[in-house]
């Protein structure tokens, strides 16, 4: 019978219904979207990390993921010494250049990252033949609308089109490395270096001879690298999906609030003739409570849903920059957050509501 | 009926007062609504109060359904001692003990006429069909075709209807009505006069009625005068005009 009284108020101011169950489901699609396109762009970056092939990496000591942008710590000359190393196959240093968040130009020798990705493949085009060209993914090349001849202008040049690439392999955006090292001011240097190990039983022992040689650099194994890709891995990920959810909550419970303290107001009434039948305070509380948790799993499963549509649209205007994945983990969480900030708006509200004189109630017009 | 406060009752008395006093606090003045009632209603008496407004009418009203304390005095409703109950005892002796039927019909508009009826028995904890007593009701009251209807498309006669149905869902001890015909015109007032009356003669429904409408004092069995806070002698005896 409550649940009947629940769903009758609700349909009875269909207005502020919808509009509660629509800043609910914002708040949803918030946390949702946020912690989709945290996973979704770790993942991204994990999937190009193994996309390189690359047994070991060789960074910086200390260096973080994302960082690292510019500098070339590294002699180009170490990376044929490595190659001499016993069961390296294959050694290949990178310059980056790192453009506005996330992108950054990775500076390759061709030659020697297409036989360490395993081949790298050409939608359109052919590598860079002229000393203006540049290789973009496919993805990158659809965010920005561009084609083999088209031009676009990164770090003040304006550089030509001459391939498209599949993605999935480093980076979205690649120049010869004499170049990138040219433009930073790095020449002879190299920002970070790749190896191929002849067997995969051989990494762990390359790996402890490097660490044994180059103490100070940070070798790490491609699972390694990969690992660090997960918002476990990164605290400022962490925190930043924190604090969105305690903003979440605060609008889920502001939006609450209103809408029930408006609904107490205007069914003071109401309440009255519900206290004068003998309804006791926990069985106003109760209906009131239960149309908030209404609202609230409502408004998660709109949040759900637009969450789909926030992916479709970053997948549509920019898939390169950002791409937020689905979380069906984070469903029951995210309503757990629409309820726990619904509840909290219904508090004073229910407890005006179970407090209010009988006697007064019935008198409110 | 068993409330935690029963007392015993003179059996055929549903509700025996005395030396009822209510006493609000406005601001920093003393109001007394109620200088000592004593009044005595027999099981299955039909009893209009009548009254100029601020008499203590509805005072009295308020108190026997429960919703208000008294400041002194005893008040019992069958067997239940209402002068000493606390709030929650109140709340739970209104969820079967009395049936209110307002001038305002105070119908929730959200349900249909039926739900209306059927929170009432969700709120006294009855989940179960209506008993007999309530068939033989709703046949009187003749509402039965419009019990899916929603407040907002009945008429003011038909929703007090419904009303009184919700009042005796719960086959209460006393029936209390307050101005139960104020909003009607006078071809719904005698109807629902006359529905009243009939609950009281064929099923023996106990009922405490306020008017100011001497017209339909005059449906009652017995009136009673109020004025000033007190039961006074009414202009020709308390017994009803016959009708």
């Amino acid at each position: 019978m409550i649940n009947q009284l629940v769903i009758e108020n609700l349909k009875h101011r269909p207005v502020r219904t919808c509009l509660s169950v629509l800043a609910i489901g914002i708040s949803v699609t918030l946390v949702l979207t946020i912690v989709g396109l945290s996973h979704g762009m770790l993942e991204d970056n994990a999937r190009r990390a193994r996309g390189i092939g690359a047994d070991l990496w060789i960074r910086p000591g200390g260096m973080q993921l994302g960082t690292g942008g510019g500098s070339a710590p590294f002699n180009e000359k170490l990376v044929p010494a490595l190659e001499k190393f016993e069961h390296v196959a294959l050694a290949t240093g990178t310059a980056i250049y790192p453009l506005q968040f996330p992108q950054s130009i990775q500076g390759i020798d061709f030659e020697k990252f297409d036989r360490l990705t395993g081949g790298v493949r050409f939608v359109e085009g052919r590598v860079f033949r002229a000393p203006d060209d540049i290789v973009v993914d496919s993805e990158y090349a659809a965010e920005r609308k561009l084609k083999v001849g088209s031009k676009i202008k990164l770090v003040e040049r304006e550089w030509t089109v001459c391939g498209i690439i599949e993605p999935g392999k480093l980076s979205r955006i690649f120049l010869p490395i004499q170049v990138v090292q040219e433009f930073t001011g790095n020449t002879g240097k190299v920002s970070q270096i790749f190896l191929k190990v002849d067997d995969e039983r051989n990494i762990a022992a390359v790996k402890a001879k490097l660490k044994e040689t180059f103490p100070e650099y940070g070798i790490l194994t491609l699972e390694e690298i990969v690992s660090l890709y997960s918002v476990d891995a990164i605290a400022p990920i962490k925190i930043f999906i924190r604090v969105i959810v305690g903003i979440a909550v605060v609008i889920g419970f502001v939006f609450v609030f209103l809408s029930m303290y408006t609904a107490v107001l205007e069914r003071t009434r109401e309440i009255g003739i519900l206290k004068a039948l003998g309804a006791s305070p926990a069985y106003i509380m109760a209906i009131l409570m239960r149309e908030s948790a209404l609202l609230a799993l409502a408004g998660s499963l709109l949040g759900i849903a637009f969450s789909y549509g926030t992916r479709e649209i970053f997948r549509i205007l920019i898939p390169a920059s950002m791409q937020q994945k689905i979380m069906p983990d984070w469903w029951p969480i995210a309503a757990a957050i629409a309820l726990g900030g619904a509840f909290l708006g219904t508090l004073y509200p229910s407890y005006r509501a179970a407090k209010q004189d009988a006697i007064e109630a019935l008198a409110y017009d | 009926m068993t409330n935690g406060h029963a007392t015993a009752a003179t059996p055929d008395l549903m509700v025996e007062i005395q030396g009822l006093r209510k006493t609000y606090r406005v601001g920093e003045v003393d109001v007394h609504a109620l200088r000592g009632v004593d009044l005595n209603v027999n099981r299955g008496e039909f009893v209009a109060i009548v009254g100029p407004s601020g008499s203590g009418k509805s005072t009295l009203f308020h108190i026997l359904g429960g919703l208000l304390a008294p400041s002194a005095g005893t008040v019992r409703v069958g067997d239940q001692d209402l002068a000493a109950m606390r709030d929650s005892e109140r709340t739970n002796f209104r969820k079967a003990n009395v049936g209110f039927v307002f001038q305002k019909y105070n119908l929730l508009p959200t349900l249909s006429a039926e739900d209306n009826i059927n929170i009432a028995r969700h709120i006294a904890g009855k989940n179960g069909p209506p008993d007999e007593f309530f068939a033989r009701a709703l046949e009187l009251l003749g509402i039965a075709q419009r019990l899916h209807h929603k407040p907002r498309a009945m008429s003011g006669g038909e929703q007090q209807r419904v009303a009184i149905a919700r009042a005796i869902v719960n086959h209460p001890a006393l029936l209390l009505a307050d101005e139960p015909t104020g909003n009607l015109d006078s071809e719904n007032s005698d109807a629902v006069l006359d529905l009243l009356r009939e609950l009281n003669h064929r099923l023996g429904q106990t009922i405490l009625m306020i008017t100011h409408d001497p017209e339909a004092a005059a449906f009652a069995d017995r009136i009673v005068y109020m004025r000033d806070g007190h039961i006074v002698p009414g202009p020709s005896s308390t017994k009803a005009p016959d009708r």
